[in-house]
């Protein structure tokens, strides 16, 4: 889960990491009522999870209170890539001397932690380590000694940061990584790292990335959620207990195994060339289980989508028996005809694996109207494209 | 041969006692599998009975080990407990650990991982988050269903259970020697590549399946280990060619991180080291039946 930065900022704080006072901000009302309590001189930033917010106009100076109330204005439902404002964050100003870099995140290919430092802030760091590689440091982390004072007086030394500074950026990266490890988090990230005329280090902007896995140690976390946000039918899964991303195609995806589904919506899609260029709508992995309740679940959401035009079933049985999965198709539908819900979009179905015979002679003999069997997947992706491409 | 897992393995559950472990404990013992019993410090001493089968329950992994044997685990602590029960293994200095537990915080693999390196990597650790290892005919540890297909000539490796299925399926009747799940999460134990070399070296897998999907660079690393040291035939899947960037697929580990990570990218690289990849999990199966006329 990435973290607005209003939210990685409140993160930093209570780990004891230096940022600048402030708060966030909903309505212009609440905005001024910051800036206020600001003393007027602030800065009104627009809070989207999308990089290039400054070159967007999302991020104003305000010298008094009235233009912060302007900024918020503009600001606020603004439209930054794709991406509507719906909190702008306002802190005090701070005066830069120097901006630098510095992040613990996780590193995959390496199976363990990374803390990456550069003297060159404030830009993208992925280009500034492939312009200027000599200024950028990678230092892998150990999960079992982690960063005491004496690794940070590492970092701080080989990434070049000031002398003067040496102290506080030393307290810094042990309260960085502190905040890392407590949080579960797979990323923090302080870009810029500025240093102010006075000879303060200050966080000036915090990305956050949470483990989800990892929230059932964190019950704090779920309210960092911005359900808001969520697509409508996405959160609805959730709420389901289902595995779901919704896409931009026509033809409703369900089928068991996160490899498969994905693999699905390939074979839709390359099927969809030959129909209309239709495209899967969803991702939805129902899972081992493949009960009747899941299955209704997951086709009261599929078939929830105005977009969708057919869905296609793809299950491979392996745990699963398809003879289960079969009754759990007709059973779905049936519960969801009796719960009074209108399904009147076409279901291709393919089942293969454990069973698969008794599954299918199930659905021969329920006859549903709206159920095609079709048995190998790449025959039944193209059937669900066509019939997709007929309903559109 | 096969990899990893053969007929002498004895295995051990973690878990045995929970539901998950109890199911799957009984399936493997139908499959023929060695299992010598559980562990769960709750219940040591105890014993649990499958269809007539009595397995012991010990306090720990290394009691079980000394009472038994064992040179397996499979683990099905859930993900709570997950890291103490693989450091437990690895102190245990057990051969083979197979983690299927799906949702472990990636904290807490990087710190068993971390552990199992401290310790020289004595214990292989596969998964987390993985249908586990099965060599057909002859042993099964984990969650992989044993009937699909019979003993054979290819080797297959793979972060998706389902897609392991149905490449087995498709392939039941050329048969295979050992069958990989190395599990969708970001941070695994046994990767592509080690599972790329053990099938090299082994006398019975003649050609190799490699099943990957976004997220991660593990497919374009093992890509560039096949053209160096892979002279076996390898065919080649790749799933999420339609995936968007940023979001994540079912797996932890299935996500395209801006440019990186695409399924493009990976079959690109796979098909530079001469691997034939399939655009579908048919297709590959076709590939590899090519493959193996040429044999």
């Amino acid at each position: 889960m990435d973290l607005y930065e209003y939210q990685g900022r409140a993160l930093f704080a209570r780990h004891g990491v230096p940022v600048l006072d402030g708060g966030v901000a909903t309505t212009v009302d609440e905005a001024v009522g910051l800036a206020e309590r600001l003393n007027g001189r602030v800065v009104v930033k627009a809070q989207v999870k999308v990089g290039g917010r400054g070159k967007a106009g999302g991020v104003k100076l305000a010298d008094d209170v009235e233009q912060a109330r302007e900024h918020a204005g503009n600001i606020l439902g603004m439209d930054i890539k794709g991406h509507k404002v719906g909190k702008v964050m306002i802190t005090i100003t701070a005066d830069i001397d120097s901006e630098y870099y510095l992040s613990f995140l996780l590193d995959r290919a390496n199976r363990t932690f990374l803390c990456i430092a550069s003297t060159e802030g404030g830009m993208d760091i992925e280009q500034v380590a492939e312009e200027t590689p000599d200024k950028v440091l990678k230092l892998p982390i150990s999960a079992l000694t982690g960063v005491d004072a004496t690794v940070a007086e590492q970092i701080v030394d080989r990434a070049g940061f000031p002398a003067d500074l040496k102290d506080q950026l030393i307290d810094m990266v042990v309260k960085l990584w502190k905040a890392f490890v407590a949080e579960d988090a797979t990323l923090v990230e302080v870009n810029p790292l500025v240093r102010t005329p006075e000879g303060r280090a200050l966080a000036l902007d915090a990305k956050v990335t949470l483990d989800e896995n990892a929230a059932f140690r964190h019950p704090d976390h779920a309210e960092l959620e911005d359900s808001a946000s969520i697509d409508p039918l996405e959160q609805r899964a959730k709420k389901a207990d289902l595995n779901y991303v919704k896409l931009d195609g026509e033809v409703g995806i369900i089928g068991n195994g996160a490899g498969l589904v994905m693999s699905t919506l390939d074979v839709v899609a390359y099927a969809g060339e030959k129909h209309g260029n239709v495209k899967p709508a969803n991702f939805l992995d129902i899972g081992g289980g493949a009960s009747a309740a899941v299955m209704a679940a997951g086709l009261e959401v599929v078939l929830s989508d105005p977009a969708v035009k057919s869905v296609f079933v793809n299950v491979f049985g392996g745990i699963t028996a398809c003879d289960e999965v079969a009754n759990g198709i007709v059973g779905a539908l049936n519960m969801l005809s009796e719960r009074g819900e209108t399904v009147d979009k076409p279901l291709v179905v393919r089942l293969d694996g454990n069973n698969a015979e008794l599954g299918r002679s199930i659905l021969d003999e329920a006859a549903h109207p709206l159920v095609t069997r079709v048995d190998t997947m790449d025959g039944a992706a193209d059937r669900a494209a066509e019939l997709a491409a007929k309903g559109a | 041969m096969a990899i990893f897992l053969n007929e002498n393995s004895k295995i051990i559950v973690q878990g045995m006692t929970g539901a998950e472990g109890t199911k799957h404990t009984r399936r493997m013992l139908a499959a023929g599998s060695n299992v010598v019993g559980g562990v769960n410090p709750r219940k040591a001493g105890t014993k649990v009975d499958f269809d007539g089968t009595s397995l012991p329950v010990f306090a720990s992994v290394a009691d079980a080990m000394a009472e038994t044997g064992a040179d397996t685990t499979v683990v099905f602590v859930p993900p709570k407990f997950a890291k103490d029960a693989v450091v437990e293994a690895v102190d245990a200095e057990i051969p083979l650990a197979v983690v299927i537990t799906e949702g472990i915080p990636v904290h807490d693999s990087v710190g068993f991982w971390a552990h199992a390196q401290a310790k020289n990597n004595t214990t292989r650790i596969i998964g987390p988050n993985c249908p586990g290892v099965i060599s057909p005919g002859k042993s099964n540890a984990g969650i992989i269903p044993a009937d699909i297909t019979g003993s054979g000539k290819i080797g297959l490796v793979s972060k998706s259970g389902t897609l392991t299925y149905q490449l087995m399926y498709e392939l039941r009747d050329i048969g295979f020697s050992s069958c990989v799940g190395i599990g969708g999460d970001p941070v695994i134990g046994t990767t592509h590549i080690d599972c790329l070399e053990a099938f090299q070296a082994d006398d019975e897998t003649e050609a190799i399946v490699m099943i990957g999907e976004i997220g991660g660079d593990a497919e374009e690393r093992a890509a560039e280990y096949i053209k160096a040291n892979v002279t076996k035939p390898v065919v080649g899947y790749i799933a999420g060619f339609t995936a968007p960037p940023g979001k994540t697929m079912g797996h932890a580990g299935a996500i395209i991180s801006g440019s990186a990570g695409t399924a493009d990218a990976k079959a690109e690289a796979l098909g530079a080291a001469g691997v034939r990849v399939g655009k579908t999990p048919s297709e590959t199966a076709r590939l590899m039946r090519d493959v193996v006329k040429g044999l």
